[in-house]
């Protein structure tokens, strides 16, 4: 007998549940939660980029007003860490990574020391007392300048400051390169980035009597944490309880194991009383970590039709100081093994470096790889069509995958799969909403008037929600890619998730209800999302990646379809029929073609907890767990354009339009899908346009040190975001589900380019790097107008 | 150092409408005698060079990014936070806005960006979108990419609410 769903959540822009706290100040934040008797920590950070650590003096420190312990590195080696990182790629060479530094620093903000005091003003007092004596070294910022000869080096079993060489290609490249018309080289810079959360991180550790630690912190990825934190401070996991409270954002920078996130459970256990560390935005600059960092030379082989034959790739990936998490693998699998895009070229060689420089350490931000790798792909076919003064739009047609091709491998590679897409589909929608031919002829009048428009177009495609397990294993992860899911039902028929994904703004309390409220056909108001605390969730991974709803929704789905079979069951047996001759339907359980009286969900639930009427060999309650680790991944894609308008005299970039075509298979909610669109997007405008970390090259001093420095996007600077979708559901979900999160931050960046250099297409200006700030802009032009003169 | 107690004074605030007196060190900001003082954590802090916006409260009828004023420049004002907004459990017509236009994800940002709000359509009840959006930029918000906080904006304009 077939279940029909009568009640359809999936699909609906159902206005989020868990708004009500947030917009009246109820929100629960770490920094939020206050406990008695708890203690602070401030940590002194090194001045300096590279140098030993001659002499820290605790001495005035400890004497000050408040203080109950200082603590040097030296203090606390051989007690705690050092840091792991939880991805070492096969055949990378891993710098030992202490909490504390103990007798070298090798980037500004590194930890030196820490004072524990009763408030964080006087912590802070007594950390400006500790003296902390150097001895500088020469300092390397720059990826391309920390492999030359004679860099500084960082670590003594790093040499040439390199991790990891990892290489993937497919076909002939040196076969495309001879067959081709021409071959265009650039240098692409992907720049570093701040991934800037609203909330800083905090960390709140309480030692409990029963010998237990509890800790409070925003965390992406509560259960990695508690393994992470339990191996790293000596703690057994199972007594160890992580409590992710409502989180200010996370966009990556959330996910990875800092030192405080150490500290905190060290001190806490150390001085039996509860500890809190809150980073200031300033601090933040430095201590959490950074995106981004490439830089990138291509060759792109291709004919003079406009087909691409051939893409050779060099990546040079610069991962700061350390290798923190996921560092080995964000340069090297999340970006060249992406490096083709949306295009079949079946021709390419790609080798990526792993750097490390005298910086913040850089990892995960929003999309990990896949915009970096979408920006090589989309650099390249653009210069193709520039070159070639070609549409960009047909140039685009003529390489996509088809939709035909699906499931795709590119390049013939033995990594990759995209499962489905429809990229023609995509770019005509885009194409419509933005009015193309409209606006072309547009910007060609204008241009005669002195008014530099430029179109921008790119395309992208992400896979997301890294799976199978056993895959993970093969590129060396130290974790799973599943996902688990507890529903479990009351006795009176209500229905409590319990998801292993974690929300940092996404609703998950509204989207996960969706889809089991569409299995159980129940209200969704009988229905509760809980998550973010390891002692309530039975177990998780978290959410990054784009995976809460491919991997998360889909284990709510099947664990739910669980709970309605065994409900069957049950039913059937109250029922006193057969099985197979009951049907759910509308919330209840029936037996068509007859007229049995019908048992409602609740009643079914009720009898599961009597278990006065279960069948032969059937366990009372209604309450099931699930560890769903997927078959493979799900491919989102789409296509972004913009309208831009740049002001020559003053090289200000203004977008005047942004429409972005997404395909992301089914939607569980679209109010919600549109809403990451909107956030990715803008973020990847701030990426084109401002935002930029800047470092002395000389003594490798942070500049961009603050928000002062560091310039995000604000309302005036963007402009309305018009998201559409199209549905290509993903066939290796139940749901049909594919990422959304990072897509927008994947595609904005190429489109934002894409559209200044069309701008800019009349003084000759073929290629610019990001962020096109008005001074990068306005030289570039002042370049074109001196040399004109000459 | 000098004895604590030498910096510290006593500030009387009214704060949503309840009068506190509290003792606070001179360097203290209004900020943190809102949240460590008196226990209101709707207001957030989010950077320390006062561009964020995530500290925003009402002070004596402005907006005023909390985290630049001194708790003891603030003695005898009428401060107004996010829990002082709507009333017997009804919500203020921008929080239902919000709600209605998603126009939060993360939430961090909203308690300030609601109250800069409230300031804005009180001096221009009638905004343009150009308006709303310059009228927003000390308030940085980072998931939205401020399309729903201007949809939300605009639906509560006299323009909207007429039609």
């Amino acid at each position: 007998m077939t279940e029909t769903t009568t009640l359809t959540y999936i699909g609906q822009p159902l206005r989020r549940r868990e708004d009500f706290k947030f917009i009246t100040g109820k929100g629960r934040y770490v920094d939020d939660i206050k406990i008695a008797g708890m203690l602070h920590l401030a940590i002194l950070r090194s001045p300096h980029a590279h140098a030993v650590i001659k002499r820290v003096d605790l001495a005035a420190a400890e004497a000050a007003a408040g203080v109950r312990l200082a603590l040097s590195g030296a203090d606390l080696a051989g007690k705690i860490g050092p840091i792991v990182p939880n991805w070492i790629m096969p055949g990378t060479k891993v710098p030992n990574r202490p909490v504390v530094a103990v007798d070298r620093v090798r980037f500004v903000g590194e930890c030196v020391a820490l004072v524990v005091a009763t408030t964080p003003a006087l912590a802070y007092d007594a950390v400006s007392l500790i003296e902390a004596e150097y001895e500088s070294l020469p300092a390397v910022v720059d990826e391309w300048e920390a492999i030359k000869e004679g860099a500084p080096q960082l670590h003594e079993n790093v040499p040439n400051n390199i991790t990891t060489v990892y290489k993937v290609d497919g076909g002939d490249y040196r076969r495309a390169a001879r067959e081709a018309d021409q071959i265009i080289t650039l240098r692409l810079t992907n720049n570093r980035l701040i991934p800037t959360c609203m909330e800083t991180r905090s960390i709140l550790a309480k030692p409990n009597a029963d010998g237990t630690l509890t800790v409070y912190m925003p965390s992406q990825v509560p259960h990695m944490h508690r393994r992470w934190i339990a191996d790293t401070v000596g703690i057994p996991e199972h007594q160890l309880r992580i409590i992710a409270p409502d989180i200010g954002g996370g966009f990556g920078a959330k996910m990875h194991l800092y030192p405080e996130e150490l500290l905190c459970p060290f001190l806490a256990r150390a001085l039996g009383v509860p500890i809190k560390w809150w980073e200031s935005r300033s601090e933040s600059h430095q201590s959490t970590h950074h995106g981004r960092a490439h830089t990138e030379d291509i060759q792109i082989a291709f004919r003079n039709d406009g087909k691409i034959l051939g893409l050779k790739v060099e990546t040079l990936g610069n991962v700061g100081a350390y290798l923190s998490n996921m560092a080995s693998g964000g340069p090297t699998v999340n970006t060249i093994n992406f490096g083709t895009g949306t295009y079949k070229i079946e021709n390419y060689a790609a080798i990526s470096k792993v750097v490390v420089t005298n910086t913040v350490p850089v990892d995960a931000y929003r999309g990990y790889g896949r915009p970096e790798g979408a920006y090589i792909a989309e650099r390249a076919i653009d210069a193709v069509a520039r070159h070639l003064k070609l549409d960009q739009v047909e140039v685009r047609r003529k390489n996509f995958i088809q939709k035909a091709d699906f499931p795709y491998k590119p390049y013939n590679g033995p990594a990759v799969i995209y499962d489905s897409g429809d990229y023609e589909g995509c770019l005509n929608a885009a194409m419509k909403a933005f009015d193309y031919t409209a606006r072309t002829k547009e910007r060609d009048e204008l241009r005669r008037t002195d008014c530099y428009r430029g179109i921008g177009v790119a395309a992208y495609t992400h896979v997301c929600g890294m799976a199978p397990s056993r895959r993970l294993a093969r590129i060396g992860f130290d974790r799973g890619g599943w996902e688990s899911a507890r529903v479990g039902i009351d006795s009176s028929g209500r229905a409590t998730i319990y998801s292993g994904s974690m929300s940092q703004g996404h609703g998950h309390a509204t989207s996960l209800a969706q889809i089991a409220a569409d299995v159980l056909q129940i209200p969704i108001g009988s229905i509760d999302v809980v998550q973010g605390d390891t002692r309530q969730v039975q177990a998780g991974h978290g959410t990054f990646n784009s995976r809460s709803m491919a991997v998360g929704g889909s284990s709510v789905h099947v664990c739910a379809k669980r709970i309605v079979a065994k409900a069957k069951c049950i039913a059937a047996s109250m029922l006193e029929v057969d099985e197979k001759d009951v049907a759910y339907q509308n919330g209840s359980f029936s037996v068509p073609g007859t007229d049995i009286q019908p048992l409602s969900f609740a009643k079914v639930a009720r009898m599961a907890y009597l278990g006065h009427a279960l069948p032969e060999g059937t366990a009372p309650g209604l309450d099931e767990t699930l560890f769903y680790d997927p078959p493979g991944m799900g491919s989102p894609s789409g296509v972004h354009m913009a309208y831009v308008e740049v002001d020559t005299e003053t090289g200000i970039v203004d977008v005047l339009d942004y429409v972005a075509v997404d395909d992301a298979g089914t939607l569980i909610n679209p109010l919600l899908a549109a809403g990451q669109i909107h956030g990715g997007v803008v973020q990847g405008i701030g990426q084109a346009i401002w935002e930029e970390v800047s470092y002395d090259r000389g003594n490798g001093q942070l500049i961009s040190s603050s928000l002062l420095d560091y310039a995000v996007p604000r309302a005036e600077c963007v402009p309305n975001i018009r998201s559409s979708f199209q549905m290509t559901p993903s066939p290796t979900n139940p749901i049909g589900v594919k990422g959304i999160g990072e897509n927008g931050s994947i595609a904005a960046p190429p489109t934002i380019v894409h559209a200044v250099l069309d701008a800019l297409s009349p003084f000759g200006i073929t290629h610019l790097d990001m962020p096109l700030t008005p001074p990068r802009i306005w030289s570039a032009i002042q370049n074109v107008r001196a040399g004109a003169r000459q | 150092m000098a004895d604590a107690g030498e910096y510290l004074h006593t500030v009387t605030v009214t704060v949503n409408n309840a009068q506190y007196t509290v003792t606070v060190e001179a360097r203290t900001l209004l900020v943190h005698l809102i949240r460590d003082d008196l226990g209101l954590t709707g207001t957030h802090i989010g950077c320390d060079t006062s561009q964020c916006g995530a500290c925003t409260v009402d002070i004596d009828g402005k907006a005023v990014k909390s985290c630049t004023v001194l708790a003891v420049m603030a003695d005898g004002s009428s401060i107004t936070t996010i829990e002082g907004l709507g009333s017997d459990g009804s919500l203020h017509p921008i929080q239902a806005a919000f709600h209605e236009h998603h126009a939060l994800q993360c939430g961090f940002c909203t308690p300030g960006m609601i109250m800069r709000i409230r300031e804005l359509l009180r001096e221009n009840p009638n905004p343009s979108e150009h308006e709303i959006r310059h009228g927003l930029s000390g308030n940085i918000c980072r998931c939205t990419g401020y399309h729903n906080i201007v949809r939300a904006v605009e639906s509560l304009t006299a323009g909207a609410r007429r039609l």
